[in-house]
């Protein structure tokens, strides 16, 4: 008999914020030692109280309004409470019947066709410590405890696998996209739990059951399990019966999967308001302030505007499309001049230079608040290549809100670069007389030269292009 | 200079700062005479002598150096074993946490500390504040210093039995439902209140979050206001303390002696009915006659849904302390068992360590927050919560304060009422009502029972107006 997937999400998403969601504890615990990112608050210890990060509050709104979300006006949080080893407070605050984001959806394209997923809602929560087991001893770790998690519930609109990888692929690049989630899987920042049933082909209704899977941390293994329960779930309606009810944990990575829990047992949570926390109360401007930062474009949109209208390399393309920042300061500087490859080309260039620059010196600064018109000087006037990079970290380390041009700073800074041949000519000859053995090994082995224009380097204070002074030099040793 | 314990805090410190007394010799007084009442009256789970004594030490060599100025600089005071304090043993009377030693301090305590009080000792309670008469604690009842057959009142009973006797000049305890009041009421000395959100609640011992307020218990209200410019105001570790902006906290000084002449002062008919105690009755009608002496007006007024307010008290009271409870599994602090597995060793613990009064309120408070009973009871119970707030905020926009006795009864005695829970539970209708309203109310002493017994009146004020309620206990004090 032919079955057709009825299929809902439940996604959690590990936000990027520096600190925890109700403490100063750091998030960027993983691969750190054993509970050591923790404090009175995250170890659930007597007499601490949650104060909600506003930031992480700030991304869910982002993300609800970006999945096309209304937003509650007024928003709380609640107690789900059980009992777990990794649950320090012996539950867990999370929102039940008034979620900061409700009623979204999703637009997917497969195919040339729409198919449009539902959004139920976006909430907030903390996520759990984390267990482990060996030698018939459980290790707990509470680095994890109270982490943001955002979690995004879908209505149950999928029916098919692809729908539910291409969704899948979207959220993960719209998290990236808004900064709310680096959403490495491999790191549990992204995790999935479907719902899965079946119903025969050309029933409205909903069937009488649901499958519920926890915990899957790639899109893959996503995958596998989808297709191991179809045909699991289909092999049951062929003999006429109905699936159990019931919760399935992962086997390994095969997608294989055991039951965990039947229906009988479920869980009474016997939500709650927290009283620890006041309701939070947003207004129309606050909601709208979150909205406006939100871009024009999916990131789809984007990656197809980059990919087909600027003829960006498809690795430029998603390395732009992966950082809001980013791509955001590369459409300022595209500036409708999509087709002159050569400008196009120097920005990508320079925009992957000002990235490093930021990555290696950890340096905490939006990138699209850059001053797009000296981006666009540096481009025009080229500063030596081995300045370009010192240049670009003093101008935000130093000269971020300054308006000066890149020549100024340079010369401010000390960095300019002497460019006069006569000058550049007597270093070169003083370094040849004062070394005879480079200037002997030279003859045999061109590498050699190296060591020269270092030491002119050197005498000249590193203000030389190393290049000019290597052309120089290997004309005085023909 | 002979008995320094018996000093108020006000006297005790204009000697300190005149260098007439010296920290050091005030504690070791205060320490004295806990060695003299303990075996007795058991107030204190944890004496910290010698914390106190080299911490009264350092106070001494700084106030020579005129570096601290603070009314309660190297005054002794105790702490309701509910606060967590770094590095000494809280155990909320419980057993589950015997021996637990926090990592951490309660930013009630944190302030007094940095305002330079020395802390003596933590006092015995209720477990996590369940009952009213210190009866259930896992530590020993404590008795009532004015009669040792009864009970102190609860469930700080230990921090009202210590201020009456001078194990301290005054203690931080802690009140849900009567915590404070009940036992100030019982052994005769002044216990407040605080509006919700007034006192930091950081490192409290949570029994119902949404009830819980940190309040002085001490001889006067002279004192009480000493120590309320100290220990209120917004905290960012608390997110439901009060944002008071930058004159915030006020002096709470700075109203007293304030004439009383015609205000007005509201007497529920609910609380002077049937069910409360004749002579209790006859001292709250000598205290009204003196405030009508003073000038004062009394009209009568009503709370209608008084009768609704124990009820609801219970059921939200309960359902909150059911889950703030669930941390206690044995798995980061608290008593150790072997087990199997760990469900089997949480449920070990949980039966060990938690008191039958306890173990009554998780079930009935789980019970209450389950699928099916919400709607009920819990989801009801906030319904009536909000009625009662508004029965107060009508009948305080009439009246200026509003007083009734602060127990329907006077103190009864040790076991008297230990077989029966729900008459326990009863004897908070007069305290338990203002609690889930959030208004601020002063357990005074207001005379004392023909066998020398004390009774308590209780002042309700408007939100964040402790001083006004003060002031009409200093004036009565006073006069």
């Amino acid at each position: 008999m032919s079955y057709e997937l009825v299929l809902g999400l439940e996604i959690h998403i590990q936000s990027k914020t520096k600190s925890k969601m109700f403490c100063a504890c750091s998030t960027d615990y993983f691969g750190k030692e054993p509970n050591t990112y923790t404090c009175p608050v995250c170890l659930g210890l007597p007499g601490a109280l949650p104060v909600p990060n506003k930031k992480a509050i700030d991304l869910c709104m982002k993300l609800g309004l970006a999945l096309n979300c209304s937003i509650n006006q007024e928003t709380k949080f609640d107690r789900k409470n059980y009992f777990y080893t990794d649950l320090p407070k012996g539950y867990q605050i999370s929102q039940y019947d008034q979620p900061l984001c409700y009623e979204g959806h999703i637009d997917l394209e497969i195919d040339g066709e729409n198919h449009r997923i539902g959004i139920t809602r976006v909430h907030q929560e903390e996520d759990t410590g984390k267990s482990s087991y060996a030698g018939g001893r459980t290790f707990l770790d509470y680095n994890k405890s109270g982490v943001p998690l955002i979690e995004v519930v879908t209505e149950a609109d999928f029916r098919s696998i692809d729908e539910v990888l291409e969704f899948a692929n979207q959220l993960r690049l719209l998290v990236r996209y808004l900064g709310v989630s680096d959403a490495d899987m491999e790191k549990g920042q992204m995790r999935f739990e479907p719902n899965i049933s079946l119903r025969r082909k050309g029933y409205a209704k909903l069937p009488p059951y649901k499958v519920e899977v926890k915990n899957i941390g790639s899109i893959s293994v996503l995958e596998n399990v989808i297709r191991g329960e179809i045909e699991r779930q289909s092999e049951i309606l062929d003999k006429g019966e109905t699936p159990v009810q019931e919760t399935r944990g992962l086997v390994d990575m095969t997608g294989e999967t055991v039951s965990q829990r039947a229906k009988e047992t479920e869980a009474d949570y016997r939500y709650f308001p927290e009283p620890d926390i006041p309701p939070i109360v947003f207004t129309k401007e606050d909601i709208e302030n979150v909205r406006k930062e939100l871009p024009k474009r999916s990131p789809y949109e984007l990656r197809s505007y980059y990919l087909d209208e600027i003829g960006l390399s498809p690795k430029d393309a998603d390395f732009f499309v992966n950082d809001l920042e980013v791509s955001s300061l590369f459409n300022k500087l595209v500036d409708g001049k999509e087709s002159d490859k050569k400008y196009i080309d120097s920005i990508v260039s320079l925009i992957k230079t000002l990235h490093s620059v930021i990555i290696e010196n950890s340096i905490d600064r939006n990138f699209s608040d850059l001053d797009p018109g000296f981006i666009k000087m540096v481009i025009e006037e080229p500063p030596p290549g081995h300045l370009l990079k010192e240049l670009l970290k003093v101008k935000i380390e130093t000269y971020w809100e300054k308006d000066l041009s890149p020549n100024e700073i340079l010369q401010k800074e000390g960095l300019e670069s002497v460019s006069d041949a006569n000058e550049l000519s007597e270093f070169a000859d003083k370094v040849i007389s004062a070394n005879p053995k480079a200037v002997s090994d030279y003859k045999n082995n061109p590498n050699a030269i190296m060591f020269l224009v270092g030491q002119v380097m050197s005498q000249m204070n590193g203000k030389a292009d190393p290049n000019i002074v290597k052309k120089i030099l290997e004309g005085k040793l023909k | 200079m002979k008995d320094l314990y018996k000093l108020t805090v006000k006297e005790a410190s204009e000697k300190i700062q005149a260098g007439e007394i010296s920290s050091e010799e005030l504690t070791k007084s205060c320490l004295e005479r806990v060695k003299e009442m303990e075996p007795e009256i058991n107030a204190f789970i944890t004496v910290t002598e010698k914390y106190a004594l080299t911490r009264a030490k350092e106070i001494d060599k700084k106030l020579s150096k005129k570096e601290l100025r603070s009314p309660l600089v190297g005054i002794p005071y105790s702490l309701k074993d509910v606060y967590v304090t770094k590095g000494i043993e809280t155990t909320a009377g419980s057993r589950i946490l015997k021996g637990y030693i926090p990592q951490y301090d309660a930013t009630v305590h944190r302030r007094i500390e940095e305002a330079g009080g020395i802390l003596i000792g933590k006092t015995n309670c209720d477990p996590f504040g369940f009952g009213s008469s210190t009866e259930h604690s896992g530590y020993g009842v404590t008795k009532n210093p004015n009669n040792t057959d009864y009970v102190p009142g609860g469930s700080s009973g230990g921090s009202g039995a210590a201020v009456a006797y001078g194990g301290g000049l005054y203690s931080i305890a802690e009140d849900t439902g009567g915590s404070i009041r009940c036992p100030a009421s019982f052994c005769g000395v002044d216990g407040l209140k605080v509006t919700y959100g007034r006192v930091s609640r950081y490192g409290a011992l949570a029994y119902a979050s949404s009830y819980d307020t940190v309040g002085p218990i001490a001889q006067n209200a002279e004192d009480i206001a000493l120590i309320m410019s100290v220990i209120a105001g917004k905290d960012p570790f608390d997110a439901t303390s009060f944002e008071g902006g930058k004159d915030d906290p006020p002096d709470y000084s700075r109203n007293l002696g304030k004439s009383l002449k015609g205000r007005k002062i509201g007497l529920p008919k609910e609380y002077y009915g049937k069910g409360l105690d004749d002579e209790v009755r006859n001292v709250i009608e000598k205290a009204i006659d003196k405030y009508k002496s003073l000038g004062c007006e009394t009209v009568e007024i009503s709370l209608p849904y008084t009768e609704f307010a124990i009820a609801a008290y219970y059921v939200v009271g309960i359902s909150e302390a059911s889950s703030n409870l669930a941390r206690y599994d044995g798995i980061r602090y608290g008593i150790d068992v072997e087990a199997e597995g760990w469900k089997e060793k949480m449920q070990e613990v949980r039966s060990r360590g938690f008191s039958d009064e306890a173990k009554r309120r998780i079930m009935v408070g789980t019970y209450a927050l389950s699928k099916g009973y919400a709607d009920k009871y819990y989801k009801k119970a906030q319904k009536v919560r909000q009625l009662l707030r508004n029965d107060f905020e009508r009948a305080l926009n009439e009246v200026d304060i509003i007083l009734t006795p602060t127990m329907p009864v006077l103190p009864f005695k040790i076991g008297e009422n230990i077989d029966d829970p729900l008459k326990m539970w009863l004897v908070d209708a007069f305290t338990a009502a203002i609690n889930p309203v959030g208004v601020p109310a002063l357990s005074v002493n207001a005379g004392t029972s023909k066998d020398g017994l004390p009774v308590g009146m209780q002042l309700i004020g408007p939100h964040f107006l402790e001083d006004r309620l003060l002031n009409f206990a200093h004036i009565f004090e006073a006069s």
